[in-house]
């Protein structure tokens, strides 16, 4: 193939040189980022990772010239293929969007059009930027394009709406249209955020290949440090607005130089090692607030006095490529990244206790639909057991029999000896109380006009007759447990993080001292400083307070973190299940879905 | 971590005003007045409530007995000239806008409560309920709103009571429709699913989680559905089925003068024009409203300074 020669024998070109970019708010001089260096060659993948609010997406859209409404490029330059960007017109830009510099959004199916078939979008985008091809060109033009993003059935594609492809295919069309007009420069904002990981393992695989064979340069924005690892040729780090940490990729997460970094590297569950995780205490300063010195003193363990007098420079580690805002960065690289981090003990199975929780052949369906097939599991006191799957696998329909939410099912469920209700209103206060729910989404868990302490208080009102004092004392000891301080009481759940809200929304589960919690992707709406922390939560719940818990997740990194018992789900059927299958997994679907979980370059 | 929980903390905190429900609705109030839009229309609508409800007292003259001859143009004695039967137009302005008033709010929060409740159960319960709210709603929006409440008071004779039940029935099913339709989304929400979790009754889910997430949209349909109600409860009057002569209304009063029109117009205009002032500032008000609770108005700058996070993914 000829771009495979051109990537052979193509010497470094300069793609994209960005020089002390700087986005303000409005009119303002408060900026959201500032001072972002970094430049891309032809061919190599730039890995823009961050926690969410740390700007990357500002970064990526000012790429291309775009502030976000409210948002202002105030200085700085950003230069493609020598050519200054910030400034130009903007019939200008959108001759270079969508032409020689491509965007693939996070979410495909905000993205497509959905009043419009597949393949009527894709000759739109052909037909504006390459106007001079025939129908015939355009037709061989999509059919090659497809098969390089490994889109099976084309003419079937083609001729459905957005919604009646899946999130991969649509963000795989995404990608095409993005490829279209073979771009120099690809910038991708989170496009594998929500699929699964076969899925995510095959989109990652296709922009790789393309970037390779059409030696295209591409900035890869996530907060998935994992998939970044599996991606980048280089790495950037930012937080709060500024880029902390850039280098090639085996040496930004081998040797990092930043305690930032570092940090979310301890942060990050490892699918093959089950280690402690470390959770990062605080939050970044918001755009405003942000102090004279580091901006990662504050939550810093290697912050000296010296940290907080100003912002540092640029450190270079071992006088390579590789370098950190901070200016114990040498210091900081020569330690090992994960080693001290202790392994969790997963404690063998006591083949005398009688199980918590046991299910029997239950089935359930949707409407028309059967979603779960003779689903047989056990969850023995005081031991984690997680249910992992892709979605579609019916994990959340399992989640939702053992609450009482969804009353289709048949089958039993025993629990603590007794078999449950289908119907939650049909079900004791006594069993309500002891079978709790976390759900997914802190954000519309937790009623936006309640304070957390009426929050917390409510299940307690509800299913008990308490004195007033009695209830404080509960609310209080439930709080402390999910390690919130008696400040938060009067605080509303806007006035609080993603992590915060999710521990209250476990400290309302925990006040009515339940034996058995049902966590239902717990972590997933959370950046990882905050998931480490929530996951060693509900670790030290289940070690101190003798909780019994049944971890719903796609998640196998997490996982293999915080499981005692493993069942793979699959098409609502049980495939394998015991302590072992994250270690010798006997189907192959399951080897599939751990060679595919991102990460492996971390290890 | 290492204090003792104080208890009572939690007691005192609550009857302090820090920690009762936060007061949503005077939030949105304020930054409703706040703006541009709302200033207007506050200060149309306080102008003419105002007057209302000092008129009774500053009237100079009687409202029932004559002053003047009918019609008669201004004079210094009658500053609006006199009506259809020569009295006072200035004092019958005076006195005539406070029952209207009166029975327009009755009626507006009578339509809306009864509305919300309708709307909020039939998004609630879905099924049946869903199903029998709603098909009697369409029943009633198949009547054009003055007609209902025309049909009611003709038939059963105008009483008071009888206009404040008549105009709030004929509100409800518009009320119900709009509320169903935003309580649907409501309904969906985690937060309820995890208290319906507690074993929590019906009635509690949906007076204390659901309502109070659709204040903004209760607060406009209060301020436009009054607007309504004053329309309404003129027109009858005009109609005769209002409040019966020889009280002073302004709805009664452009009927009885709309004959002399050529001879003495202000007897027809004052009445009229209050009553347009009235319906436009409070228009304008809830419009204020609705774009208070929505945030459209809020420069996008404030945003970003309000929440921190710049609209980071399509939330």
């Amino acid at each position: 193939m000829a771009g495979g020669l051109m990537a052979v024998h193509g010497s470094t070109r300069r793609l994209l040189a960005v020089e002390r970019l700087r986005v303000v708010v409005g009119r303002s001089q408060i900026d959201v980022i500032d001072e972002i260096s970094f430049t891309v060659d032809a061919g190599e993948v730039l890995g823009l990772v961050g926690e969410s609010g740390s700007g990357k997406t500002t970064v990526g859209l000012a790429l291309m010239g775009y502030a976000r409404p409210g948002l202002t490029i105030d200085s700085g330059s950003v230069k493609f293929e020598g050519r200054e960007i910030i400034g130009l017109s903007a019939a200008e830009l959108r001759r270079l969007r969508g032409g020689a510099v491509a965007y693939v959004a996070q979410d495909p199916a905000s993205a497509l059009n959905p009043a419009l078939k597949v393949g009527t979008q894709l000759r739109e985008i052909l037909a504006a930027h390459q106007p001079s091809e025939g129908a015939g060109a355009v037709q061989d033009r999509i059919s090659e394009l497809f098969a390089e993003v490994r889109l099976d059935a084309a003419s079937r594609v083609l001729n459905s709406y957005p919604h009646q492809l899946s999130g991969g295919q649509q963000q795989r069309v995404m990608l095409t249209m993005a490829f279209a007009c073979r771009p120099k420069l690809i910038i991708l904002d989170e496009p594998t955020t929500g699929l699964d990981v076969t899925t995510q393992r095959h989109v990652l695989d296709s922009i790789r290949g393309l970037c390779r064979i059409y030696r295209v340069g591409a900035v890869y924005v996530s907060h998935d440090l994992a998939v970044v690892a599996d991606i980048a040729d280089t790495i950037g780090v930012m937080y709060a607005g500024r880029l902390v940490e850039l280098g090639p990729a085996a040496r930004a997460f081998r040797t990092p130089g930043h305690p930032y970094t570092r940090g979310l590297l301890r942060a990050i569950p490892s699918p093959t090692r089950a280690h402690v995780l470390e959770g990062m205490e605080g939050q970044p300063p918001r755009p405003g607030a942000r102090p004279k010195g580091c901006f990662f003193a504050a939550r810093c363990k290697f912050a000296v006095a010296e940290c907080r007098a100003e912002f540092p420079a640029r450190h270079e580690i071992d006088r390579t490529a590789h370098w950190a805002r901070c200016i114990r960065a040498e210091e900081v690289s020569q330690l090992p990244a994960l080693a001290e981090l202790p392994l969790r003990e997963h404690p063998p199975l006591g083949a005398a206790e009688r199980p918590l929780l046991r299910l029997d052949a239950l089935n359930a369906t949707y409407g028309e639909h059967p979603v779960l097939h003779d689903v047989s599991l056990e969850v023995r006191p005081q031991r984690c057991l997680a249910v992992v799957g892709e979605s579609g696998a019916g994990k959340t329909t399992l989640a939702r029999c053992l609450v009482g939410l969804h009353t289709a099912r048949s089958g039993t469920i025993q629990f603590d000896g007794a078999p449950l209700a289908h119907d939650r209103r049909k079900r004791s206060r006594d069993v309500i109380r002891s079978l709790q729910y976390v759900f997914q989404n802190p954000y519309t868990s937790l009623n936006p006009r309640k304070t957390v302490v009426t929050l917390v208080e409510q299940p307690l009102r509800q299913l008990f007759k308490l004195r007033a004092s009695e209830r404080e004392r509960r609310v209080i000891a439930a709080l402390r447990n999910a390690a919130l301080s008696e400040d938060y009481m009067t605080r509303y759940p806007d006035q609080l993080s993603g992590g915060e809200r999710q521990r209250v929304a476990i400290a309302r589960a925990l006040v009515v001292e339940p034996k058995l919690l049902v966590c239902d992707e717990v972590t997933s709406a959370l950046d990882v400083s905050v998931q480490a922390a929530i996951v060693e939560l509900l670790h030290r719940l289940k070690r101190d307070h003798g909780l019994t818990l049944v971890l719903i997740t796609h998640n196998l990194a997490l996982v293999r973190s915080l499981a005692d018992d493993v069942v793979i789900l699959r098409n609502g059927r049980v495939l394998e299940q015991g302590q072992k299958v994250l270690d010798n997994p006997r189907s192959e679907y399951a080897l599939q879905l751990l060679s595919d979980a991102p990460g492996m370059s971390l290890v | 971590m290492s204090s003792q929980p104080d208890i009572g903390a939690i007691t005192a905190l609550r009857k302090s005003r820090t920690l009762g429900s936060r007061r949503e609705w005077l939030v949105i109030l304020n930054r409703a007045a706040r703006s541009r839009r709302g200033a207007i229309g506050l200060m149309l609508t306080g102008l003419v409530v105002l007057l209302a409800i000092v008129g009774p007292v500053t009237a100079p003259h009687s409202d029932v007995g004559p002053v003047t001859a009918a019609f008669a143009t201004p004079s210094s004695a009658a500053p609006l000239g006199g009506d259809v039967l020569g009295r006072d137009v200035l004092t019958r302005v005076l006195t005539g806008g406070w029952e209207l008033l009166t029975i327009a709010a009755a009626a507006t929060a009578l339509g809306v409560s009864a509305g919300v409740a309708l709307g909020i159960a039939a998004a609630y319960y879905r099924r049946w309920a869903d199903g029998i709210i709603m098909r009697i709603v369409d029943v009633f929006l198949a009547f054009p709103q003055l007609v209902f409440a025309l049909l009611l008071v003709s038939i059963l004779g105008p009483k008071s009571w009888l206009i404040i039940v008549a105009v709030g029935i004929s509100h409800t099913p518009q009320v119900a429709r709009v509320l169903r339709s935003v309580a649907l989304d409501v309904c969906e929400r985690d937060y309820v699913k995890a208290v319906e979790l507690m074993d929590t009754p019906s009635r509690k889910v949906m007076a204390g989680e659901i309502l109070p997430n659709l204040l903004s949209v209760v607060m406009v349909e209060l301020g436009l559905r009054f607007t309504y109600s004053i329309l309404i409860i003129a027109g009858l009057s005009f109609l005769g089925l209002g409040v019966q002569p020889p009280a002073a209304n302004w709805g009664l009063m452009i009927n009885e003068n709309r004959i002399g029109l050529v001879v003495n117009p202000w007897a027809v205009i004052v009445p009229a024009g209050l009553i347009a002032v009235l319906t436009i500032g409070l228009n304008t008000f809830t419009d204020a409203i609705a774009r208070a609770s929505l945030g459209v108005d809020r420069p996008a700058e404030e945003m970003v300074m309000a929440t921190g996070i710049i609209l980071d993914r399509s939330a």
